[in-house]
């Protein structure tokens, strides 16, 4: 029918602009710090994206910045104190994430509304509060000084340089976020597509319906949650690489508020919402810095009318037959 | 003659202080429409939770087929083959109705959610027949022409169809009704008791939670009466409508609620 090519066209026009055109003209034009800001809203955005798969199964979530902040540890940590290559730390980042949100969601997932929403925001203290503790965290300092990702070569054939090496290394952090961050998306689009979309839609709507045809609920909220954690994951420990640190304080209660304004204001409904959530939240945040000591006032006055009139999110805003690829 | 398929074993249910449902025991044959009534607040509901496994029993047990299935998981009981309807219609709402009757075959999946994900043969296989099956049993329950709806869109009487179709989608056993005629018109529930006798037609066995007297008169096979959390009578339509106790228990409605 029309929607498989449109979605089709829609996704490669995506992945050309984001790879080829957007870094081709940024270093036309010599602009580092717009690298520097696309880079950050591909990271933020693939946190987003977690969120966003937590508020598909009806859950609202506001701990997305706890699994961030273990994921850029967990890197940084295995990069500095255990030696590893920078691109092993990412997977590793993306399973200890699964494993606590598994430990974790076992016992909270079984709330429900402001009472889940109220103990992830909890989570991101904690997370705060146990880095600021630990040992292996380095306390209150935090792990500065990280090493720019190293190469990846299959025998004497490079595959990725050395991120030391390269004279501007901006490009490629860009690269390396904006890529994840389209698989990210794919994969998340591929999983609201496939029948376990379905059934996290039946999850949404009617839990005690849900288990009465048989669906083990508690499961699929866990496989969903795990989900979502390792995106945070994944995200944080990339963060630490571009940033060459992490502290107590890399993320805070106030980013786990983002990733979920992020989802609302893009649209709950739709994948790419948290991506244009990210991308408008974040620029949008910058233009207002011209603002001085209205930014913060003009900021939270445009996202409560933007809630009030949009409340299906900015991508509710395109036309219906199109709206079906962007979902 | 029929073969008993679902035990109720001295089922008691304590709220605190209140004992909703007391001792009640009784047993559903195979490939019969087995009705529960009794005033509001007798206990109906509680008892339907605790066969469907929604509620612990605080004594008491449920057999399914020789298997103790009370106190399990709701979606273990349903695997086992007793599978429960809802009270308000109970759907879901944001899908289109061809969808809610979709997701309801979980229970047929044949791949697990890794096949579903990457869309394996087997996986795309099961889409298929699901898809397949659902059109069948919107078709049988009437639904065909609204099967692109948006399921929040539908009129009540066919919310209930709906619900019924979710249940079916299941392949259940026993399908538990609960008050599947509630709210309805004179009409429709005429029509929603042929849907049920078809249902046990294609080999279900039905028990139902019901205040529709004429309804429950009509449909039933057996009738299991409740009061105050005891039974205090079983029978058939025409045993039931001559019990004294029964009688007695809805002194103050009308005759002709009770169908005499």
């Amino acid at each position: 029918m029309e929607r498989f090519p449109l979605t089709v066209i829609g996704a490669i026009v995506l992945v050309v602009a984001l790879v080829v055109v957007v870094p081709w003209v940024l270093v036309a034009t010599g602009r580092n710090d717009i690298f520097y800001t696309l880079t950050l809203i591909s990271l933020l955005s693939i946190a987003s994206a977690g969120v966003w798969i937590t508020f598909y199964i009806g859950r609202i979530n506001i701990g997305q910045a706890a699994y961030a902040l273990v994921g850029g540890y967990v890197s940084a940590i295995l990069v500095v104190d255990y030696g590893w290559s920078f691109w092993l730390t990412i997977p590793a980042a993306g399973l200890v994430c699964a494993i606590i949100a598994v430990l974790i969601g076992l016992p909270i997932l079984r709330l429900r509304g402001v009472y889940f929403a109220m103990v992830t925001l909890v989570s991101t203290e904690v997370a705060r509060l146990a880095a600021l503790a630990l040992p292996i965290t380095h306390g209150a300092r935090g792990m500065n000084n990280l090493p720019p990702p190293g190469p990846i070569a299959i025998g004497s054939f490079t595959i990725v340089p050395d991120f030391g090496t390269l004279q501007n290394p901006n490009p490629a952090f860009y690269l390396l976020s904006v890529g994840t961050m389209l698989v990210v998306f794919a994969l998340v689009y591929r999983l609201v597509h496939s029948r376990i979309g379905r059934l996290f839609v039946a999850l949404q709507q009617n839990e005690e319906l849900a288990s009465s045809i048989g669906v083990n609920i508690a499961w699929l909220r866990i496989i969903a949650y795990a989900f979502s954690a390792v995106l945070g994951g994944v995200a944080g420990a990339i963060f630490s690489a571009i940033s060459q640190s992490v502290y107590p304080n890399s993320f805070t209660t106030q980013d786990s508020i983002n990733f979920m304004l992020n989802c609302f204001l893009g649209g709950l409904g739709y994948v790419l919402g948290p991506m244009v959530g990210t991308f408008v939240l974040r620029f949008g945040w910058d233009l207002l810095f011209q603002t001085a000591r209205f930014q913060l006032l003009i900021y939270a006055a445009v996202l409560i009318i933007l809630m009030l009139v949009l409340p299906n999110g900015l991508l509710s805003l395109i036309p219906t037959q199109r709206r079906k690829a962007a979902r | 003659m029929a073969q008993g398929i679902l035990q109720v074993e001295h089922l008691t249910k304590r709220f605190g202080g209140l004992v909703a449902v007391n001792d009640v025991s009784f047993d559903l044959n195979e490939r019969e429409i087995l009705s529960v009534i009794g005033p509001n607040g007798a206990g109906k509901s509680t008892l339907f939770k605790l066969i469907a496994s929604f509620l612990r029993p605080s004594s008491g047990r449920v057999v399914f087929k020789g298997e103790v299935i009370s106190g399990r998981a709701p979606h273990i009981v349903a695997r086992k083959g007793v599978v429960r309807t809802f009270q308000e219609a109970t759907i879901f709402r944001g899908m289109t109705v061809r969808d809610n009757v979709i997701v309801a075959h979980h229970l047929r999946s044949r791949a697990n959610l890794f096949g579903y994900y990457v869309g394996t043969g087997v996986a795309r296989a099961d889409e298929a027949e699901f898809g397949r099956s659902a059109d069948e049993i919107l078709e049988f329950l009437g639904l065909s022409g609204l099967r692109d709806e948006q399921a929040s869109a539908l009129p009540q009487g066919h919310l209930r169809a709906l619900g019924i179709a979710i249940g079916l989608a299941t392949n259940p056993s026993v399908l538990l009704l609960d008050e599947p005629f509630a709210g309805m018109n004179h009409d429709e529930t005429m029509h929603a008791v042929d849907l049920v006798r078809g249902v046990r037609d294609r080999g279900v066995t039905v028990m139902l939670v019901e205040h529709d007297m004429p309804a429950v008169m009509r449909i039933s096979d057996r009738i299991v009466v409740i009061n105050f959390g005891q039974k205090i009578a079983e029978g058939t339509p025409a045993e039931i409508q001559r019990d004294e106790k029964v009688i007695e228990a809805y002194l103050g409605v009308e005759d002709e609620t009770i169908g005499l």
